[in-house]
């Protein structure tokens, strides 16, 4: 019996990775290699060109690299302590559990870009709320005036955000881990500090490792936050890779040099993350 | 007889004076926006757009984010469909992507929207996409009172390719309760030795501003600061900065080139004259209210017309807001020229003049133009004649938000303010005069208008945001930027920029 024909079951799924995610990859890759912009249009051929500039004229580019690596590293490391501290709050029997649970989910399920604009309104210094507040202890933070605490205000909405991601994902591992351990340490006598260290957490890391390197790829495309809350600023202390992209290819319509900074930042997400992905297994999963 | 003939005289007379009255009674009905001046008689009034019959076809529009531009073009094109039987479908888009929105389709061959609103700067970069406006149009009496600047920013050479809608210079904004105010001047003049005036330099501005920064000096209860002004990165803060370079670079004694040295297409952007305005921006930094330094378009105008400031400059929206009704501190304005400087740069002689020097910035504004391939062009057309027709043009010219400010002629009539929008006279007068005088002086600047123009403004925003930010000096800001100038110039072509920029040289040496 002929099966050939099982091939043509293939094809659905062919079309879609091909137009979906390997058409736009090449695209990207031809695109890099043009010169398209505002005034010359169009898919013309200069080389290499591009990507001598990114790598020899640009240091904007690598500057709010290294700014996105200390916002993104930074703002999933708060959200897993703060998230893994709440799923842990509500595995417990606790009054209100559920109702906490919703309540936690609740950042996620709103939208970025509104409630940035709402966090904008908050943090805004002469008519926000925060700074109304905190003038009673004689302190007004310049939120998103200043070079410093401007990352930080970026980093809080981060936090606020996508914590409960972290809280939703590190609860359900909690939530399928097996009851035997917990049985045996609590027959042994172990504290709750000793249970969290040597059971609770080494059970948990590989979630944990899943549940970093998917909030690392989300956060290392922050872009509404930045677009809403600073535009990048004051000066440039707020720009992250994306949003120089974004500036480059659709403000100022240099498409094809946008392109290869996409592509150059593609690579480079996809090594460093593999690298830290790899280094999460043998830390945490030493044992 | 002699008494008929009276009778009769007078009749027509009344007829005359009244008669958009009875085109009010007529119209104002149906569109309350027009209630203060009913329709006004013209080639795209109420009166004739209702005798249109545009069934069965759509318009597709983008435009800007409501309320600036994007309240008046929801609100044309609802009260156009009432009056045409088209459908008009509006997309309201943030003013960062108005560019792409219609270049990404434009260049590959498509016209998802038949009407596109920009700035009056994209017009190199758009033209080649955008229809001609009709001669039907351009013979318009509409047309005829649009004045030569306007016409000017929105024509290519000779061709009208942008449909004006609005017309926008930078100017200066103050209180005038607190400039006027005798006790205030005494005050100021036992405290620091100077007069209090309206400021004729930049350095006057910065030394009132200071004074009148962070104390309640209008008896409110809450705290005033010196300057609201457009700060934030990427937010047209590069417009705020050439309006205050104007005064230190631009030389009626050395034509040839405000932003670059149109022989050779070297940046001027770097120069002494620059420098110095970067200078005192930074200075400012000081004397805006808390959080000053990331207010957008829209956080100026709020905290000017709010009364939180003694000064901004800017468009007229602040100003505008500021006379509202609603408005807290409205007959309590002034408007005035940009402030001047003491000295202004020669590039010729790479030296400082010591003399005093003003120039106006015709800054570009609100745009809107017809795409090419779009296959309801005259109905598109007779949108914007209608958009900007007497009696939306007047009404709208009342709406801060709105964002829509004086390009003809008649808008300069100091009784439109007065009678219709309850200005004081004396306010008016100084409003429509600072605007006229910008209008006639011989030393405007005027947007720079060349291939790749976000490039070139964008570089700006980035180097004096980071000057403001205090990552770098003036100085090492604006080489910056010169240097990404000369790199843009390069890599676009320095033929194509140079032929471009000749345009907006000839208009700024009246040479147009």
């Amino acid at each position: 019996m002929n099966f050939k024909h099982k091939y043509f079951f293939l094809f659905p799924g062919l079309f879609v990775l091909i137009g979906i995610l390997i058409f736009p990859i090449i695209f990207v890759v031809r695109l890099s290699l043009s010169g398209w912009n505002s005034y010359n249009p169009g898919l013309d051929y200069i080389g290499l060109e591009n990507y001598i500039r990114l790598f020899t004229d640009d240091p904007r580019f690598w500057e709010s690299f290294f700014r996105l690596s200390f916002l993104s590293v930074t703002t999933v490391i708060l959200q897993y302590v703060i998230g893994f501290a709440l799923a842990h709050m509500v595995w417990k029997d606790i009054k209100f559990k559920r109702f906490f649970r919703v309540l936690f989910l609740v950042p996620m399920m709103t939208t970025p870009v509104i409630m940035t604009v709402i966090w904008r309104t908050f943090f805004h210094e002469s008519l926000g709320p925060v700074n109304d507040l905190l003038s009673v202890f004689g302190v007004a933070p310049k939120w998103l005036t200043d070079p410093v605490i401007a990352k930080f205000t970026v980093i809080i909405v981060e936090v606020w955000q996508w914590t409960p991601f972290m809280f939703l994902l590190l609860l359900a591992g909690l939530l399928s881990l097996p009851k035997e351990p917990f049985l045996a340490a609590a027959i042994d006598g172990a504290s709750p500090v000793r249970k969290f260290i040597y059971v609770t957490f080494p059970l948990m890391a590989p979630i944990s490792i899943g549940a970093i390197i998917i909030r690392l790829i989300e956060a290392s495309k922050i872009m509404d936050t930045v677009y809403v809350l600073t535009s990048g600023g004051p000066g440039t202390s707020t720009e992250t890779s994306s949003f120089y992209i974004f500036i480059k290819g659709l403000r100022e319509f240099q498409m094809g040099y946008a392109a290869s900074m996409s592509f150059t930042y593609l690579i480079i997400m996809i090594i460093s993350l593999t690298i830290i992905a790899k280094v999460l297994t043998k830390v945490l999963l030493k044992e | 007889m002699k008494i008929m003939k009276t009778c009769l005289t007078a009749l027509i007379s009344s007829l005359m004076i009244f008669s958009p009255m009875a085109y009010a009674d007529k119209w104002s009905d149906q569109f309350p926006h027009i209630k203060a001046t009913g329709d006004i008689p013209g080639d795209c009034s109420y009166e004739k757009m209702s005798k249109k019959n545009y069934k069965g076809k759509t318009l597709k529009i983008n435009t800007h984010a409501i309320p600036v531009m994007g309240e008046p073009t929801a609100l044309h094109a609802e009260q156009f469909e009432k009056l045409t039987g088209a459908k008009v479908e509006v997309t309201h888009t943030p003013a960062g992507d108005l560019y792409s929105k219609a270049m990404v389709p434009f260049q590959a061959g498509q016209a998802p929207y038949d009407v596109v609103f920009g700035f009056s700067n994209f017009i190199n970069d758009w033209k080649r996409y955008l229809a001609p406006v009709p001669k039907k149009y351009m013979n318009s009496p509409e047309m005829k009172d649009v004045t030569k600047s306007h016409m000017g920013v929105s024509s290519w050479d000779g061709t009208m390719y942008q449909y004006p809608v609005d017309g926008d210079r930078h100017y200066l904004k103050y209180r005038k309760d607190v400039i006027d105010n005798p006790e205030m001047q005494k005050k100021y003049k036992a405290d620091t030795g100077n007069e209090l005036r309206v400021p004729r330099t930049w350095k006057e501005y910065a030394q009132m501003a200071k004074y009148f920064n962070d104390w309640d000096w209008d008896g409110d209860g809450e705290k005033e600061y010196g300057s609201a002004e457009v700060m934030k990165k990427d937010d047209l803060m590069f417009a705020a900065f050439f309006s205050r370079s104007v005064a230190y670079a631009k030389n009626p004694r050395t034509p040839g080139g405000f932003f670059f040295d149109l022989e050779t297409m070297k940046p001027n952007i770097n120069n002494p004259g620059f420098v110095e305005a970067l200078t005192d921006w930074v200075e400012a930094t000081k004397y805006v209210p808390p959080g000053g330094t990331n207010f957008g378009l829209g956080d100026e105008i709020g905290s000017f017309g709010g009364g939180q400031t003694l000064f901004s400059f800017s468009w007229d929206d602040a100003f505008i807001a500021a006379m509202q009704d609603d408005s807290p501190i409205k007959n309590k304005v002034g408007a005035a020229p940009l402030p001047g400087a003491d000295r202004v740069w020669n590039r010729v002689s790479n030296s400082w003049e010591n003399q005093y020097n003003q120039a106006p910035y015709i800054v570009w504004g609100w745009a809107v133009g017809v795409a090419k391939k779009s296959k309801v062009k005259d109905m598109a057309f007779d949108y914007l004649c209608f958009f900007s027709n007497g009696a939306n043009h007047q009404a709208d010219l009342a709406i801060g938000r709105f964002g829509v400010n004086p390009f003809k002629n008649s808008d300069f009539d100091p009784n439109i303010y007065i009678n219709s929008m309850g200005w004081d006279p004396e306010i008016a007068n100084s409003y429509t005069q600072t605007l006229l005088d910008m209008e006639k002086s011989n030393n405007r600047v005027f947007p720079l208008r060349v291939p790749g123009v976000f490039e070139f403004t964008s570089a700006v925003a980035t180097g004096t945001s980071k000057a403001l930010a205090g990552q770098l000096s003036p100085q090492e800001a604006l080489d910056e930027v010169a240097k990404e100038w000369e790199a843009i110039v390069s890599r676009v072509g320095k033929k194509a920029v140079q032929d471009a920029y000749a345009v907006g040289v000839k208009m700024e040496d009246n040479k147009l």
